[in-house]
């Protein structure tokens, strides 16, 4: 531990003779490299929202003509400003891709855990620096491929965010199963690349790094989340990264792993043997535990800002981290619940009922406990405190109707229509992307030693909440009504006729959304340069981060590594003068431990 | 023109935004604000904010159940959606409490507890026996959920009974077609080898395993005498000879058909239909559901049934349809209402419009309608070898019935 300080402590001398391409490109800091994930998520996010607001103009007023389509899509794909139906399933594809995997895992997981676990441990930096870096640029470059996958001329891979094959195998069945799915497959396997090597370097700073006295029971709950997801990540990405390399495979050498008995462009093809059903297999067993790599970051973050803001320990600390465990665990045996209607033997569905189901024990044990940390709190309604308590909502009301998607029963009925859309949209999409705009409010003075501006925060979040149940709540009934997920129009079906004024209504709420992030962004590039200054601890928080100087320097701390006496949720403890003890704070002789 | 104002717009919008926030910030640093700072009032504010919003949020929910409780699926068509109906609504009614109760609670302890500096909040860091009261209570409600949920799973799962309808659903993009087998209560075996546009379903016969050989020995000689006899670039020769190795594996496949010593009569008196089929009520009807290109899902949302059609194998649904055609007509007070079966899985550019009309009509009807749909093979003698063997002729193409 000494020999690691001391070069570390070798590394702060050096702090002068940065050049621009190490400091701000090829950078090694963790503290770096967090604010390059943030900023290449938020450009990220605004192409994908950008993507979801294009189709949702076709949905709400379908057939019409829109000259912000044609001006952006141009006449290839939306001529005379109705857009082209393969380019609406290229659009609904590619936003999904970059939500999840670029915003809310590479964004969300980049930004935070790099951020947040050196400096919540007392460390250094990240135990290698080096792969930390790579690890960025791998998102980088794979982030770029994505993007120029929109650029290609037969259209960026249209199969849905989880190209099944044969469509995506087939450039016969879907042209943008060319070139298009190609970059796809490119772009995902460095992604995946990027993930593995940000994971493994997470979870060896935590396991080995934490200063004298942080214990893993003295752990902030962001670390203990950041740490599960790290795992999860490294236990699941391996295989996706299989499926798709034996996806590459059946589409250009002539492999039948997914592909059996298929004439398509009039044409028998060759490959006989293989199944779809294991490409499903494989997708999914990444697919489940990656709801969760998306969602316990956000967990862990609202965990942190809840108690901090409500002045208040977060209740049932241990029952926290048991319930982080048991969701990673079980997120491992769940995935089949996306394949009750595949064909698979209806006794292994069950088995999927009952394993899924039992996730929603820990959830539950999780929303309580928030809610209990508000109970007899002192709540102070910072922008990030009223995101997270937006995300608990979110997670309670997105969640409850998984349990009706659990139900294989039910799961016949609804399946892959509207009420799919609105149930992951609110509980992973909604909830983690709350998670990220409150933990970007909370750290901002961290990240740029300055302040985001309060009132404006306050408009985007009461703009984004409205917004945001205002799009997926409607979707519900929509999805009952039996309304396919990913159809271009539902025009030509008398069935969904009394549904077209719910589809303007959820247009508009996106629209609305969409238009109040740009408050958002205002706010955030405005402030990192001409935002209030901040001090050391604004939050009056107890966790380490906040004992470091408001200046970024390498190394985190001038002097000594800081010692840790106790837990981080010390807030409003009788006999303290003040409502917060830093962990580094030792304790009185009679003081006991939480 | 127009673009040129959207951008002076939002230039303004930003300039202006930026001049409200300096003003803003000029004035909160006369007054020694600091962002962090979150005066009672504005406290006081957000906090009711989140109240009202709550009560928004729950009008809007009952605002959907009023205004389109009617549009939602009428009642179930099928003897076991009604099960599925019911499991649903219990399910709702657990799901709508929580949802109310919780998100109650949440938005209400925010209201009531917002900062107050002349109070301290109660340090509470856990409470085992409270721990164990919501950790159980979930766990014994899931069970029950779990345990009804997979009762009725089970029940819609079971296998057909014997003397159920069975059709065959054929998806392809963009359309599906459905087959029902003749007298012999039989479908005739089918291969994607031997699909052609006069056999859209690959159904193997005799005459067809026949003609298919034949054209493939045409084809393979076409390219070998182009090799042989033209000159031609390095590239287009690998092309052809490609060609040839693909066509011979083919050929190998249908081989294999020929010297199997089975009987390919079955699906003589097959019927093939397109557009919409009709099936009896009050009668199990076993669906077995296919694909020829990629996956497509077989979706009847009005009998609650739903299968996936996977390229390489067979998947089944059963139910038995309560509710005739004209019965769920005057229900759902519509005359033009139809049955329908929708494509449910991604499957390229038109899958939004792979439908196909579903009637539902009395047995006697239904014979009626099915006596009426053509046959695979026309002839009535069709079990004899002579009518098989024409049926694969080039020449003699119109004796495949098909009706489109």
């Amino acid at each position: 531990m000494s020999a690691t300080m001391d070069v570390h402590a070798g590394h702060a001398a050096y702090h002068e003779k940065e050049s621009f391409v190490t400091k701000y490109i090829f950078s090694q800091d963790h503290k770096m490299i967090s604010k390059q994930f943030l900023i290449t998520a938020i450009f990220m996010a605004i192409v994908a929202m950008m993507l979801s607001v294009f189709f949702r103009l076709q949905l709400g007023w379908p057939g019409e003509s829109f000259g912000i389509l044609n001006t952006f899509l141009g006449d290839r794909w939306a001529p005379d400003g109705i857009l082209d139906r393969s380019m609406y399933l290229s659009l609904v594809t590619i936003h999904g891709t970059i939500m999840v995997f670029f915003v809310l895992t590479g964004g969300l997981s980049g930004t935070f855990s790099n951020l947040l676990i050196p400096l919540q441990i007392g460390a250094r930096d990240m135990a290698s620096g080096f792969l930390n870096m790579l690890s960025y640029w791998f998102f980088f470059v794979s982030s770029v491929i994505m993007i120029a996958s929109l650029f290609v001329e037969t259209g960026a891979a249209g199969g849905g965010w989880t190209i099944y094959p044969p469509l995506s195998a087939l450039p016969q069945a879907m042209p943008s199963s060319g070139l298009g799915m190609t970059l796809w497959l490119t772009s995902m396997a460095i992604f995946i690349a990027s993930s593995l090597l940000g994971s493994l370097n997470y979870i060896v700073t935590i396991l080995n790094l934490r200063t004298k006295g942080m214990k893993m029971t003295r752990l902030p709950l962001t670390i203990w989340a950041f740490f599960i997801t790290a795992v999860l990540g490294v236990l699941s990405f391996p295989v996706l990264f299989a499926a798709v390399l034996l996806l590459i495979m059946d589409r250009s050498m002539g492999t039948a792993f997914y592909l059996s008995d298929i004439y398509v462009g009039g044409e028998a093809l060759d490959p006989v043997g293989g199944s779809p059903i294991l490409y499903e297999h494989l997708f999914w067993f990444l697919g489940h535990p990656e709801v969760y790599i998306v969602l316990l970051p956000a967990l862990g973050i609202t965990s942190e800002i809840i108690a901090t803001n409500s002045r208040k320990p977060i209740f049932g600390y241990r029952a926290m981290i048991g319930s982080i465990l048991a969701i990673g665990f079980l997120s491992f045996i769940v995935w089949g619940h996306h394949m009750f209607l595949t064909g698979m033997n209806p006794f292994l569905g069950s088995v999927f009922v009952f394993t899924t189901l039992l996730i929603a024990i820990p959830s539950a044990v999780k929303a309580f406990n928030y809610i209990t940390t508000l109970w007899k709190g002192n709540v102070i309604f910072t922008p990030a405190m009223l995101f997270s308590i937006g995300l608990v909502s979110t997670f309670v009301t997105g969640g409850l109707t998984g349990i009706i998607l659990a139900d294989s029963a039910l799961d016949i009925t609804v399946h892959d229509t509207y009420f799919v859309v609105a149930h992951f949209h609110i509980v992973m999409g909604l909830s983690a992307i709350f998670g990220m705009f409150a933990g970007v409010y909370h750290w901002f003075p961290k990240m740029f030693g300055r302040m985001m501006n309060t009132k404006l925060g306050y408009v985007h979040f009461w703009l984004t909440i409205v917004g945001g149940y205002g799009v997926f709540f409607p979707m519900h009934f929509v999805g009952l009504a039996g309304a396919p997920r990913r159809y271009y129009q539902y025009t030509d079906y008398p069935m969904f006729d009394g549904f077209v004024d719910l589809n303007v209504i959820i247009s508009g709420f996106a629209i609305m959304a969409a238009v109040a992030q740009a408050i958002f962004l205002f706010n955030f590039f405005y402030s990192i340069w001409k935002g209030q200054e901040a001090v050391k601890n604004p939050w009056k928080s107890n966790t380490l981060e906040w004992t470091t100087p408001v200046e970024h320097i390498h190394g985190n701390w001038r002097g000594p590594l800081p010692e840790v006496h106790r837990w981080p949720y010390d807030y409003s403890k009788p006999g303290k003068e003040k409502d917060f003890v830093p962990q580094t704070v030792p304790l009185s002789d009679d003081e006991e431990e939480h | 023109m127009e673009k040129l104002l959207i951008v002076l717009v939002i230039v303004l919008a930003v300039i202006g935004i930026a001049q409200i926030t300096r003003v803003y910030k000029l004035s909160s640093e006369l007054r020694k604000k600091r962002e962090e700072d979150i005066s009672p009032t504005t406290n006081r504010v957000n906090a009711n904010l989140l109240f009202v919003f709550m009560f928004l949020m729950f009008g809007f929910f009952i605002w959907h159940i009023v205004e389109y409780g009617d549009e939602l699926l009428p009642v179930s068509a099928s003897e076991h959606g009604v099960k599925v109906d019911n499991l649903l609504n219990f399910n709702w009614a657990i799901i709508i409490a929580v949802f109310f109760a919780v998100n109650f609670l949440l938005f209400y302890f925010a209201k009531k507890y917002a900062y107050d500096p002349n109070r301290k909040a109660f340090y509470l860091a856990h409470n085992n026996k409270l721990e164990l009261i919501w950790t159980a209570i979930p766990s014994v409600v899931l069970m029950i959920i779990i345990v009804y949920g997979l009762s009725i799973w089970n029940q819609i799962m079971d296998e057909p009974a014997e003397d159920a309808v069975v059709i065959e659903l054929y998806s392809k993009q963009f359309d599906w077609t459905a087959r029902y087998p003749g007298e012999d209560g039989k479908l005739g075996e089918a291969s994607f080898t031997l699909i052609s546009p006069t056999n859209p379903l690959g159904l193997i016969t005799d005459g067809v395993i026949d003609a298919k050989i034949t054209d493939l020995n045409a084809e393979i000689a076409d390219n070998q005498a182009s090799i042989a006899n033209e000159v031609l670039p390095d590239s287009k020769v690998n092309e052809l000879e490609k060609e040839i190795g693909m066509r011979t594996r083919q050929k190998a496949r249908v081989m294999n058909f020929k010297e199997s010593s089975k009987d390919f009569t079955a699906s003589y008196d097959d019927r093939i239909v397109k557009g919409e089929f009709h099936i009896p009520v009050n009668k199990e009807v076993s669906f077995q559901i296919r694909s020829r290109d990629v996956i497509h899902s077989a979706y009847m949302p009005h009998f609650r049934a739903q299968m996936n059609a996977v390229p390489g194998m067979t998947t089944r649904f059963n139910f038995k349809p309560t509710i005739t055609t004209d019965s769920m007509r005057t229900v759902v007070d519509d005359e033009d209402f139809n049955y329908v079966l929708l494509c449910n899985k991604v499957c390229g550019s038109a899958h939004y419009n792979m439908q196909m009309n579903i009637v539902v009509e009395t047995e006697e009807k239904y014979q009626e309608w099915l006596s009426q749909q053509k046959t695979f093979v026309k002839d009535d003698n069709a079990a004899t070898k002579s009518a098989a063997d024409k049926v694969g002729e080039k020449d003699d193409e119109r004796k495949i019935a098909v009706k489109n």
